[in-house]
């Protein structure tokens, strides 16, 4: 199966649900969506994120009902410089949806899920923890994987593979 | 319901001098690993639980990110050291997708084969320790008996017991060294009895069922909230699995039922995982019956180590040979989630590529992480004595937690 070339045009995607439901929903809340190797990715303002992924479960042509996963990728030194990436996951209809929020390297913070998934409290700690990425109403947002008095945020890209010496 | 992992550490919010904080862990033999747990008790009966992790923190995802795409594979199969093969799967997959490569089926056979065989290795050695810590000690010497036969197929294969990393992004290593089949056909004919011998010991045991019938129960809606996965999933009565539902490598080939529960306790788990093993075995004797011939490696020769023979004799794979030892192969940009079952559950990779030879990010969504979650929900309320019941029956590995 070679690969063929994404599509980035918005136009073209809208026959997938997750996407129309979106753009029916808030359409000014989404900033780019892609359908690459056969995934799906959008693009969703940052103040959007926690009511887009309530939509997309409640919706019924979406039922993303299942939270997959939460990480973040640090695109330093570019500007927006994080992007978190949640994962979603429709155990009725079988399918996969990513959604990813852009933000800026100076005060990044996006709203926390664990309010409707109480299983993203570990993982948001984990993006806290390894990026420096503040969720917005997560009840305990302390460090998880490095002790409490850890300088500094390790998967960051200015971080250095052997740690500060 | 109140948040897995939230809450300071107890110790500074105990309002009530009725209750005391005793701590678990990390060291204690029955948290399989070092997971430290503190619990805020009334008498006997557990008020608040909360999960402090972080001791095998290794940073393997940091690690991921300065090694070529290739030299990442032994790294995954330290994450989840009970079941190696299938993180290489997951791993080896989602990178195969980036490239957009196809697979021969023999390759894929194979994978899957060895896959169900390190479930059967890992859910051996949950069976063993979780019944260890309820108090069966017989159970753990039988299972290991099986084990040590599978780790030494596994060692026939890929010259390691345990950190096997045996699949190659393209396909396998090598192909099986001769009379690996039989080997594995002769375990695979009597392993069925073995399981009934475990069974004989437990299922019906009185005690094993006081000990684990209504025991850390979980609901169906807990289960989807706290993102949990796999048999702790199933158990709750989540009809799910990766391998039915959204098939990978092949298994759309093979027929096998997915066992599920409703009553969402230790013993609904414990049936489930000992269900699986009868189920795992089935689908390695289909992959022994229909194994088909042909080729071990895809055809990309800038992505796959040539034959040493061809090395050696051809100028053109030499080449390719020194080309990808020395500065790796490029990868098209893009990014992908690609997730298997693992033996507990969801386990993803997310690979982000920039166009280089190395990743740019690798996230490794552990299903233990996620399962870890459901502790909370188990045990509050419950009877001290119950939590290692508890903690055994989602069948956590620590490295898989803290990576």
């Amino acid at each position: 199966m070679p690969l063929e070339p994404a599509v980035n045009d918005i136009e073209q995607l809208k026959d997938k649900p997750a996407l129309a439901l979106l753009l029916e929903w808030r359409p000014e809340a989404i900033e780019r969506a892609k359908w690459d190797r056969n995934e799906l990715t959008i693009w969703v303002d940052r103040h959007s994120l926690r009511e887009a992924c309530i939509a997309l479960r409640d919706g019924a042509s979406t039922r993303f009902n299942f939270l997959a996963d939460i990480t973040c990728v640090d695109w330093f030194p570019s500007e927006p410089r994080f992007e978190v990436v949640y994962s979603l996951l429709s155990h009725s209809r079988k399918e996969r949806i990513r959604l990813k929020v852009r933000l800026p390297g100076e005060d990044p913070n996006v709203e926390s899920l664990t309010a409707q998934w109480p299983g993203a409290d570990p993982f948001e700690r984990e993006v806290f923890d390894l990026f420096g990425v503040r969720f917005q109403g997560h009840p305990n947002l302390r460090r998880i994987m490095m002790p409490d008095d850890w300088e500094g945020h390790p998967l960051r890209k200015d971080y250095p593979v052997e740690g500060y010496r | 319901m109140s948040l897995p992992f939230s809450a300071n550490p107890v110790v500074e919010q105990l309002g009530d001098d009725r209750t005391m904080v005793l701590n678990m862990g990390p060291q204690h033999p029955s948290t399989h690993g070092v997971l430290r747990l503190l619990l805020e008790i009334d008498g006997e009966t557990i008020v608040r639980i909360r999960p402090d992790i972080g001791y095998l923190h290794t940073g393997i995802e940091k690690t991921c990110e300065a090694k070529f795409y290739q030299q990442v594979v032994p790294l995954t199969d330290r994450v989840d050291y009970l079941c190696p093969m299938t993180n290489n799967l997951a791993y080896v997959l989602a990178v195969e997708k980036l490239l957009g490569l196809e697979i021969p089926q023999r390759a894929q056979w194979i994978r899957v084969m060895l896959n169900e065989m390190t479930r059967i290795n890992s859910h051996l050695v949950w069976l063993g320790t979780h019944a260890m810590d309820i108090g069966a000690m017989t159970v753990f010497l039988y299972c290991f008996r099986e084990r040590e036969e599978l780790l030494k197929m596994f060692e026939m294969v890929s010259g390691q017991r345990m950190m096997t990393s045996y699949f190659r992004i393209g396909g396998l290593a090598l192909d099986v060294p001769l009379g690996f089949f039989d080997r594995v056909s002769k375990f695979a004919d009597t392993f069925e009895e073995k399981v009934d011998e475990y069974e004989n010991l437990l299922t019906a045991n009185p005690i094993w069922k006081d000990r684990t019938i209504g025991v850390a129960k979980i609901t169906y809606d807990d289960a989807i909230s706290l993102m949990l996965s796999g048999p702790t999933a199933r158990g709750s009565g989540v009809d799910w699995d990766l391998r039915r539902d959204m098939p990978y490598s092949g298994y759309e080939n093979f027929k096998f039922s997915v066992p599920v529960a409703s009553e969402g306790d230790v013993y609904a788990r414990y049936r489930i995982r000992v269900q699986e093993l009868r189920e795992s075995i089935g689908i390695v004797k289909q992959a022994l019956a229909g194994m088909p011939e042909g080729p071990v490696k895809a055809d990309a020769p800038k992505v796959v180590l040539p034959d040493r023979e061809k090395m050696k004799t051809q100028m053109e794979s030499l080449i390719y040979h020194f080309k990808i030892v020395s500065e790796g192969f490029t990868v098209p940009e893009g990014e992908v989630y690609h997730a298997v079952e693992s033996p507990r559950g969801e386990m993803g990779y997310y690979v982000t590529s920039d166009g280089t030879a190395k990743p740019y990010r690798v996230h490794m969504r552990s299903a233990s992480f996620a399962n870890l979650s459901s502790v909370p929900a188990m045990c509050e309320h419950q009877l001290i004595a119950d939590v290692v019941a508890a903690v055994g029956s989602i069948d956590i590995i620590l490295g898989d937690v803290d990576r």
